[in-house]
């Protein structure tokens, strides 16, 4: 039913050629509006570290099991401890079933997701260690590599890891010409005009630098750098909220 | 450091308080820790459920899909239980290809609710031969404390007791994403609920932790139920390189017995409301 109202609209608007297709949000929320945030510091009391963090039907858990002395030995660095990240959906997180186990998708996002964190973490004073970084998705509504990244960067900082800057992450995206932030699955699936372009993001929390960016869609190079300043803006939030979390778990001291 | 290495003087003193017939954590040798059940943690899933029992923690969620039947029971569902034991609910666990533990735990497990009789495998038939409903039941453990299969075993009860069916549009052949307000098919009368106990020194435990987990070497799972008022037990797996003597089993018997009287209760309720 909402479909077709939308479709209607859309059919509407195209005559004018100059406005998007996507005029309404399928949760009618606004274009900058973030979906209700949750975050929570020290779900799973007997890991080094550990958070959850939910934006609408996304919810996210991570657990940090580390510094620990890294196996095989060949691996280890002297110089540094290493950090590892491990992302994966649970199999009834989605409506159609995932096989359990890791899969091309989730060993990619683990290595960006690395990457991302790695950037704000200092471990050079645990040489020949490891951190595990262990995030899973309970229940998915778009935007999991965005909503795990949050609650990693909040269980690095409950296991008392040196960070340099926090991390905070979104996804931005472009439903036909509108840009908004925080997308759902049903903006994911958007088909008509230009289609959905996906953009997970995540900044540092000082130098407001891109710690992951990723694209899946077609965009103009000025809708991108709209888009970035959107995702920067909703991230400063993700941050409040992450802050938060985090007071209220070590009872009110600062990082 | 190494969480799954007890050292020998911590191992001493658990054995040492056994031996008074106490536990490091205060708890009686047949006290289970504290159950918390989460339920619909996934809005996407049939059932979900997250169970914690002390520290252990468990995910479980049951999807359905329609597929084949198995040539020798054309006229019955299917189902399919797995476990993820993921590293991150304790080193000793690696990423990739399931563990034994993960491949044990699962199978212990799907035996129990599929012996049982719990579900009603023929009304899960579609079109006989050709279409049948099939039961993913798909466990992953966040947290380990101790216990897992008796955690991941309430969890699976609470996840099939609680299932919805989801609309299936038989003219497409599809599932709408959608789901009724019918249960699965289960038995209610053919729940066994199983109980895990170990063996330390010469004492019994039930609902141990990772600690006394790791320094114990004799394991027994027993899954009971009760059928038309009468105890039964419907599985059982013996773990580990321990032995059981015949005095310890009849001891076993008279805990478990004890206990499920206590517990079964408690699950029932759980599972069913």
């Amino acid at each position: 039913m909402e479909k077709a109202e939308e479709k209607m609209m859309a059919s509407k608007k195209s005559e004018s050629k100059t406005e998007s297709l996507y005029t309404k949000r399928t949760d009618g929320r606004g274009f900058e509006e973030l979906r209700p945030l949750k975050a929570k510091v020290g779900i799973v009391p007997s890991a080094d570290g550990s958070a959850m963090f939910e934006t609408g039907g996304t919810r996210a858990i991570a657990v940090v099991r580390g510094p620990r002395t890294l196996h095989p030995q060949h691996m280890q660095n002297p110089e540094t401890g290493i950090l590892r990240v491990n992302y994966g959906m649970m199999p009834f997180s989605v409506w159609e079933r995932i096989r359990p186990g890791p899969s091309r998708r989730s060993e990619e996002i683990s290595k960006v997701s690395e990457w991302a964190l790695s950037s704000v973490i200092d471990l050079s004073g645990f040489p020949n260690t490891v951190v595990d970084v262990f995030i899973q998705i309970p229940q998915a509504d778009a935007g999991t590599r965005v909503a795990g990244l949050n609650a990693a960067a909040m269980a690095l900082a409950h296991a008392g890891i040196p960070m340099k800057e926090m991390i905070s992450a979104i996804a931005c995206g472009k439903m036909d010409r509108t840009l908004v932030v925080d997308v759902n699955k049903d903006e994911e699936d958007f088909e008509e005009g230009e289609g959905a372009t996906d953009m997970p993001m995540a900044f540092t929390s000082r130098t407001k630098s891109l710690a992951l960016l990723q694209l899946d869609g077609k965009i103009s190079p000025e809708e991108l750098k709209k888009a970035i300043e959107m995702g920067k803006k909703a991230c400063e939030k993700i941050l409040e909220v992450q802050v938060k979390a985090l007071k209220e778990a070590t009872g009110g001291k600062d990082e | 450091m190494s969480e799954n290495v007890i050292p020998r003087l911590q191992k001493e003193k658990i054995v040492e308080y056994l031996r008074k017939g106490k536990r490091l954590d205060g708890r009686g040798i047949s006290d289970y820790r504290e159950i918390i059940v989460e339920r619909n943690v996934s809005k996407n899933a049939e059932a979900s459920v997250m169970v914690r029992v002390g520290e252990t923690e468990v995910f479980a969620g049951v999807k359905m899909e329609v597929t084949e039947p198995y040539p020798d029971s054309a006229d019955e569902g299917t189902f399919m239980t797995t476990a993820e034991l993921h590293p991150m609910a304790s080193e000793q666990y690696d990423i990739g290809k399931p563990g034994i533990e993960s491949v044990e735990l699962a199978r212990i497990i799907d035996r129990g609710i599929r012996e049982s009789g719990f579900i009603d495998f023929k009304k899960l038939c579609i079109e006989e031969g050709k279409k049948v409903w099939q039961i993913f039941l798909d466990i992953v453990a966040i947290n380990d404390d101790g216990n897992l299969l008796d955690v991941a075993g309430l969890a699976a009860l609470i996840a099939i007791g609680s299932a919805k069916m989801p609309v299936y549009n038989k003219e497409e052949n599809k599932i709408e994403h959608e789901l009724t307000n019918e249960s699965l098919p289960i038995n209610k009368e053919a729940m066994s609920f199983n109980m895990t106990l170990h063996k330390i020194d010469s004492s019994l435990l039930l609902d141990v932790n990772k600690e006394e987990e790791s320094v114990s070497n004799c394991r027994l799972s027993i899954a009971i139920g009760e059928f038309g008022g009468k105890l039964r037990i419907t599985a059982m797996q013996k773990g580990k390189e321990g032995v059981i003597t015949a005095e310890d089993m009849e001891n076993i018997l008279k805990i478990v017995e004890d206990k499920w009287k206590d517990m079964f209760p408690k699950v029932k309720k759980l599972v069913f409301e």
